[in-house]
């Protein structure tokens, strides 16, 4: 039984190992062939084909007309940009600092009182929900004649709310909308991390007399580090990117106080055919991300662990 | 860990007054449970309301005559005439055609994605080639750019492909991979053991027999957690259909969806045809949670771990 398996090991490389070596580098190339075409023309090109487009005046019915820089240009003296911009990080700032902070005490209640996974799936139920289905079951329920949420307040001192309607207060509703949607993931997200801080480090504590806000504080936050990075720089990036929400409950209304970047960009290409204008603001987006994340990062010391 | 109970903290641990505290925070996570999923069933109540009885019955959380007659309608089940003596609008956009083109929109793109994105994992764990590094490096600087900026370039390369409003154009910006799916395969594969993998090139196995014979039975569970992201990724992705799809014959769900919403730009929205649909658009991510249910909130969880 063995006496040929030895045979044939010894044959195999001593017949050609150029051609055996050539062999599976051309495997490696077949193996990452479909991957690479999906890469190459649906990645790569289209994000050298952007800044392509961003340097010209574009309707997509007529020639590309390269106008140089004159769309960053624009993009840095329409009023509409700055609006676009500001609405956004004012939904950011709605949403990221609630949605965290629930999460993660969400995610520190179900470590120490609960395990259960039939909590966890309902938690997750709203993220597991398209945000075209979110938009719709909120414009539903905040519905100013018939919304359950307005036929309960119509009965205490508030009163009826417009939400999505008002300019104040659509904004803000969007934003609470998707950390409703949200929260549960990231306390999931928040729970596995606490899952892999030692136990040990808990009970030292505990001997020590540590009251359990000390130790939150003292303990779990700092070594929760490298998850709560995670979870920030990946909901800033999302959140940045807010359009679904946008685009069924509000399309950017009412008077534009919903008309974030990404519908602003999505209105200028498909609203009204501006395509270059439409991708120098995407560019700048991208940049912006980029700043932002680095930033964070830097902020939160993401590469440091307290655990070491 | 099933030492902890046994440890000296348990016997070091301060008398217990009343536990105020603990009580406080379940009333805290019960009340967050409760938020989590009411509105859900706000949309089944609503759903199973009959037209008319939703104005005189706004404010309660019970239907008092419930009714299927809007999944029906919704679902094409009646005649127009049948529809408008129910109160429907008379709007109407074809679910059933819409569920189709979301069950073949998904279905193709988390087995072609999962596939090709498990062979180009594998290979940029084992083979060898020149440039493998630098490609897979492009890989990862990918997974940083935001959807716009890809979205509108791809959205002109599937026009002059003439793929607008087609299943193809639709599909073929995921089918192929993506950098997170090849990235975390990749991962799991330095994981694996090479002995086995040896041993069968040794026997005269080639990469292919030993990719589809070793490596990806050895790796059910991450390719798995794989497929339920990119399930509830794609069941779930609305920009790119919405993009594409300018026919009701090509519509996704979430398209439909918000198409049946828009058709009555006057007047009162038809809530309970609005309801039955997103009720049956969220099904699917339902039954996944229900029959899968360890399985998605460890791959949910475990999105987070990268």
């Amino acid at each position: 039984m063995t006496v040929p398996v030895q045979r044939e090991t010894r044959v195999v490389p001593a017949q050609a190992p150029s051609k055996r070596r050539s062999m599976s580098w051309m495997a490696g190339y077949l193996f990452i062939l479909p991957a690479i075409i999906g890469f190459v023309v649906f990645y790569l090109y289209p994000a050298l084909r952007g800044i392509q487009i961003s340097f010209t005046d574009w309707n997509l019915l007529s020639a590309p007309e390269a106008v140089g820089l004159a769309n960053y240009q624009e993009a840095i003296r329409d009023p509409k940009f700055w609006s676009a911009l500001g609405i956004t990080l004012q939904y950011v700032v709605w949403n990221i600092p609630l949605q965290t902070l629930l999460a993660l005490v969400l995610a520190v209640a179900m470590d120490r009182l609960v395990k259960s996974m039939f909590i966890k799936g309902l938690l997750i139920v709203p993220y597991l929900l398209s945000s075209v289905l979110v938009a719709m079951i909120f414009l539903w329920m905040l519905d100013p004649l018939l919304g359950i949420v307005n036929q309960w307040l119509d009965a205490t001192p508030l009163g009826k709310q417009p939400f999505f309607n008002s300019a104040e207060q659509a904004i803000p509703t969007i934003a609470l909308v998707n950390v409703w949607k949200h929260m549960g993931f990231n306390a999931l997200l928040f729970y596995a991390g606490l899952q892999a801080i030692p136990r040990t480090v808990y009970e030292a504590a505990a001997i020590d007399g540590s009251s359990e806000v000390n130790t939150f504080w003292k303990i779990t936050l700092p070594l929760l580090r490298p998850v709560t990075v995670f979870v920030l720089v990946t909901s800033v990036i999302g959140s940045f990117q807010i359009f679904d929400t946008v685009a069924v409950a509000t399309q950017g209304g009412p008077a534009d106080a919903t008309k974030v970047l990404v519908y602003y960009i999505y209105q200028n290409a498909f609203g009204f055919f501006r395509m270059g204008y439409a991708t120098a603001m995407s560019m700048i987006l991208f940049a912006l991300l980029i700043l932002f994340t680095l930033v964070q990062m830097r902020l939160l010391r993401a590469n440091e662990s307290d655990l070491e | 860990m099933t030492t902890v109970p046994n440890t000296p903290s348990q016997i070091h641990r301060p008398r217990k007054p009343f536990p105020f505290g603990r009580l406080l925070a379940w009333l805290g996570l019960a009340l967050i449970l409760l938020i989590s999923v009411f509105p859900i069933w706000i949309v089944l109540k609503t759903a199973l309301t009959g037209s008319r009885s939703l104005f005189t019955e706004a404010a309660s959380l019970w239907p008092s005559e419930p009714t299927l007659v809007n999944f029906q309608r919704v679902l094409g089940l009646l005649s127009l005439e049948e529809v408008q003596a129910a109160g429907g609008s008379g709007s109407s956009v074809n679910f059933l055609n819409a569920m189709k083109n979301s069950v073949v929109f998904t279905g193709l793109i988390v087995v072609g994605q999962t596939f090709f994105s498990a062979m180009a994992a594998y290979a940029f764990a084992r083979l060898k080639f020149p440039g493998r590094d630098a490609i897979f490096t492009m890989f990862l600087i990918a997974m940083m750019i935001p959807g716009i900026v890809l979205f509108i370039p791809n959205f002109i390369t599937i026009r002059n492909l003439n793929l607008l409003n087609t299943i193809p154009g639709m599909i073929a910006p995921f089918i192929l991979m993506t950098p997170f799916a090849v990235f975390f395969l990749r991962q799991f594969f330095l994981s694996l053991p090479k002995e086995t993998e040896e041993a069968a090139f040794l026997d005269g196995a080639g990469p292919f027999t030993i990719f589809w014979r070793i490596t990806l039975p050895m790796s059910q569970g991450p390719i798995a957690t794989l497929a339920i992201l990119t399930t509830i990724g794609m069941w779930n992705e609305f920009f790119w259909p919405f993009l594409i799809a300018k026919d009701e014959a090509s519509f996704t769900l979430p398209v439909a969806l918000q198409v049946f919403k828009s058709q009555t730009p006057q007047g009162v929205p038809d809530w309970t045809g609005l309801m039955a649909g997103t009720f049956i658009a969220a099904i699917p991510v339902f039954l996944l949670l229900i029959v899968l249910g360890r399985r998605v909130v460890e791959s949910l969880a475990f999105s987070g771990t990268k």
